[in-house]
């Protein structure tokens, strides 16, 4: 069974194409780390995916009608927004939303809440949190959604160590326990630890597709992003730290 | 004698001597228009107001049509080289300040009040032109006209009312074509002195016998929408006599007998409906 | 639900007071029997003809400027979005005059609401095209500010050109609003289309909900956002079309009411979505009961009442909003 399968999937901006032909099948159990630089077309992928914008090749869940796209796939943006001063528990119930009522007495929302450690936070005004609260409540709520597969734009972005290794942890869980994640990751030390698999995109194209130790390699590195890395396997798993830019 | 024609005598009274009558006379008021148009001699009167053509505010558009019209600009109206202007006393100050320190002799006359006033302001017209025995005849006619239209009746109830709600109370021409012809002012009732506005909950309460609108402009506004409105269509439709006040009304000259006349119309109808 | 149920409660309490208050001065047993009375002399006429319009036309449009405000206002995710501050009043305006003034409305009554809905229509897409969910309230109010000044000109123009000499004089109506006079058939014209386009509003709900989250977010939640929006200017144009068709443009409800109730519903859009509608029918019957109170021989305008409680709110959104940016 495939969760996601993108088939030559290529979205242009002008005449340059920002995501290039990118074949990509998730099964469940999968954690996927999206790598590459800024501006390698992570984000668009994501959203052509999606079928959030025009894109050529085929993907399945664009294929889908909204409402069934809804419960079949949970979607974190790039874009922390709250637009309004709504309750943690009213955001995080949004989740349900797909599923008949966005009900805040779900225990969906109680179960994603705890799981981000956002126990005691039911009642708060979502923006009066601070960024990285907000980050977690909206990840709560990508959870709260309980779909099958979960696609999440730089999920780790503005979170404390301890929230990063919880949400990786998160997802690595969810995928343990037969879903599927694919998240684009900048930090590759924490994409190294938690993801069962690596995809790296290189000016819109497919660099390289496996698990982390074939994908970060010091020639894919080096070409790909510029720079070279400490790597060590220790009894805590993979150490993966990037310390020199050698271009 | 009436106030207007005391300031207009008066006004007379204040200018030199001029030798003869008048011989290029410029009226830049409505109502003037259609008095100098009735009396003055033939080629005595040369331009009247462009209202005078307007077939909602005047009674007299055909004859107006055989003068040039003027705005009543005080640099259009000179230019015309009269040797008297006639205005009404509300004419633009401005206008009328400027032609009389240009030397021009200038006549101004108040807007009638009442019926009495129309006799009045026929005569100082035609004194003014130089006219008045074509005044007194004038005058003759009038008051013969409207005595033809007096009749003692029991006093019914009759409203005046215009687009925005406007009503005309005491001391007016309007009112007094009312009374003349056995009709009790609701707007004067009301307290309206002059014009005012008198809302149309407090019309409908006062449920008059008669309510007389004015006919409709071309185009559509919504201050004429309150003439259209079903409650006073209603109220109307009870009451089974329909009148509409026109240009006839406006000025105080010999064809205010056609309001009468109307009016006098109006009252007979109620009576013989009862 | 309890605030639903005292925001009805005080719409019922001013729809009766609406009907109470008159420069007739009639008593309140004798009025209230005359509502109902089949047949009737003058006071059953005052009630039935000219009270009544006025209170249904009061709570109808009132219901529609706050409904709309507060679902341009989750729909755009900005408080400062309001029918009357960003054109779309205005627009509905010069479409009611160009109706009334080339005698189209006077051929076939429905094209005054008709046109009115088709200039409130265009003002919301221009509006959505210019200041979309991504142009920011910058771009909404400058955007609002350059159709508001355009349909304002137009209308005076259209206005000055006619040849009744009472319209040129009636601009001031156009841009503030008054229910001084209106009829039944003020009611049967606007009635349909305000409760048309309340009720596609009414179905935004959800959608608007989770657009707290984000265009992105919503669309992943399930949301149509092309139909979405189309419902949103339909049941806007529709609501306020017919509103200013009959009452002329009433700024400011749509801006202050969902302000005032948003920290009372918990802050979503969908449950903001009928407290603004009662609401709104309160602010403005409250207002034209107020009209009546402090200025009853002058046709005080409705949008004059408005506008000098609604703009200190918006100075103080706008205060606020600075506040956070910076």
């Amino acid at each position: 069974m495939t969760l996601l399968s993108l088939d030559n999937l290529t979205v242009r901006r002008g005449a340059s194409a920002v995501v290039d032909g990118v074949g990509l099948k998730v099964a469940p159990g999968e954690f996927v780390g999206l790598i590459g630089p800024n501006g390698a077309g992570k984000t668009t992928l994501l959203r052509a995916a999606l079928g959030f914008i025009p894109h050529e090749g085929a993907s399945n869940l664009a294929a889908l009608s909204p409402a069934a796209r809804a419960r079949a796939v949970a979607f974190l943006p790039q874009g922390r927004d709250i637009a309004w001063p709504v309750s943690v528990a009213d955001l995080v119930a949004l989740g349900r939303a797909p599923w008949g009522a966005a009900d805040p007495g779900h225990p969906a929302v109680a179960g994603a809440l705890s799981r981000m450690g956002l126990d005691g936070f039911h009642d708060r005004i979502a923006t009066e949190l601070s960024g990285g609260e907000q980050t977690r409540v909206l990840i709560a709520r990508l959870l709260a959604q309980e779909t099958p597969l979960i696609l999440a734009d730089e999920p780790g972005a503005g979170l404390d160590p301890e929230a990063q290794i919880r949400a990786m942890q998160v997802f690595a869980d969810l995928a343990a326990s037969g879903r599927a994640v694919v998240a684009s990751i900048h930090d590759l030390g924490l994409a190294a630890r938690h993801c069962t698999r690596l995809v790296m995109l290189e000016r819109g194209r497919l660099a390289a597709d496996g698990p982390p130790r074939e994908v970060l390699t010091d020639a894919l590195l080096a070409r790909v992003f510029g720079i070279r890395a400490f790597h060590a396997e220790t009894a805590d798993g993979p150490v993966f730290q990037p310390v020199a830019v050698i271009r | 004698m009436g106030r207007a024609a005391v300031f207009a005598l008066a006004l007379l009274a204040a200018m030199p001597a001029w030798a003869g009558p008048p011989r290029r006379v410029v009226s830049i008021n409505l109502c003037t228009d259609q008095l100098a148009m009735l009396l003055a001699e033939p080629g005595q009167l040369i331009s009247v107001s462009d209202l005078a053509t307007d077939p909602l505010a005047s009674s007299m558009i055909e004859e107006a049509r055989a003068y040039p019209a003027n705005r009543g600009g005080a640099e259009q109206v000179f230019l015309m080289h009269p040797d008297l202007v006639l205005a009404g006393s509300y004419t633009s100050q401005a206008s009328v300040a400027l032609l009389r320190d240009l030397g021009v002799r200038v006549v101004q006359v108040a807007p009638v009040d009442s019926l009495a006033g129309v006799s009045e302001q026929i005569r100082v017209i035609a004194e003014a032109l130089g006219r008045a025995e074509a005044g007194e005849a004038l005058v003759r006619d009038f008051e013969a006209g409207l005595a033809a239209l007096a009749r003692d009746l029991p006093p019914a109830t009759a409203a005046l009312y215009y687009p925005n709600g406007y009503t005309t109370g005491k001391g007016t021409l309007a009112d007094d074509v009312l009374a003349y012809t056995n009709f009790g002012n609701v707007g004067a009732t009301a307290g309206v002195t002059g014009g005012g506005t008198l809302p149309m909950e407090r019309l409908i309460m006062a449920d008059p016998d008669v309510i007389v609108t004015s006919a409709p402009y071309p185009g559509a506004s919504r201050s004429e929408e309150i003439l259209t409105h079903p409650a006073l269509t209603e109220l109307r439709a009870r009451a089974g006599v329909v009148a509409t006040t026109d240009a006839d009304w406006i000025c105080g000259t010999p064809h205010i007998l056609r309001a009468v006349a109307a009016m006098r119309a109006a009252r007979d109808g109620l009576e013989a409906g009862e | 639900m309890r605030l639903l149920a005292s925001l009805a409660s005080l719409v019922v309490l001013l729809f009766a007071a609406s009907l109470m208050i008159g420069p007739a001065g009639l008593g309140f047993g004798e009025s209230l029997a005359a509502l109902f009375r089949g047949e009737g002399g003058p006071v059953a006429l005052v009630m039935q003809q000219i009270r009544l319009p006025r209170a249904i036309l009061g709570l109808l449009a009132g219901a529609a400027l706050g409904l709309s405000g507060a679902a341009m206002q989750g729909f755009l995710r900005n408080p400062l979005a309001e029918p009357g501050l960003i054109g779309v009043s205005s627009s509905a305006a010069l479409g009611a005059v160009i109706a009334l003034q080339t005698g189209l409305a006077a051929a076939f009554a429905l094209a005054l609401p008709l046109a009115a809905l088709a200039g409130a229509a265009g003002a919301c897409l221009l509006i959505l095209l210019m200041a979309g969910p991504r142009g920011g309230a910058l771009a909404l109010i400058l955007a609002g500010i350059a159709i508001s000044a355009l349909a304002g000109a137009a209308t005076s123009l259209v206005l000055n050109l006619s040849p009744n000499p009472f319209a040129a004089a009636e601009i001031v109506y156009w841009m503030m609003g008054s229910l001084a006079d209106r009829s039944m058939t003020h009611v049967w014209l606007a009635a349909p289309f305000i409760l048309a386009g309340g009720a596609a509003l009414f179905t935004l709900g959800r959608g608007l909900d989770a657009l707290t989250l984000g265009e992105d977010a919503a669309e992943s939640l399930g949301m149509n956002l092309r139909r979405m929006r189309l419902v949103l200017i339909f049941g806007t144009a529709a609501g306020v079309g017919a509103s200013v068709a009959v009452a002329g443009a009433i700024g400011f409800v749509g801006l202050v009411v969902p302000h005032l109730l948003r920290p009372l519903t918990g802050a979503r859009p969908s449950r903001l979505l009928p407290a603004a509608a009662l609401g709104g029918a309160a602010v403005l019957l409250a207002a034209d009961i107020a009209t009546r109170l402090i200025a009853p021989e002058r046709d005080l305008k409705l949008g004059v009442l408005t506008a000098i409680i609604g703009a200190p709110f918006f100075l103080h959104l706008i205060w606020r909003m600075r506040r956070v940016e910076a």
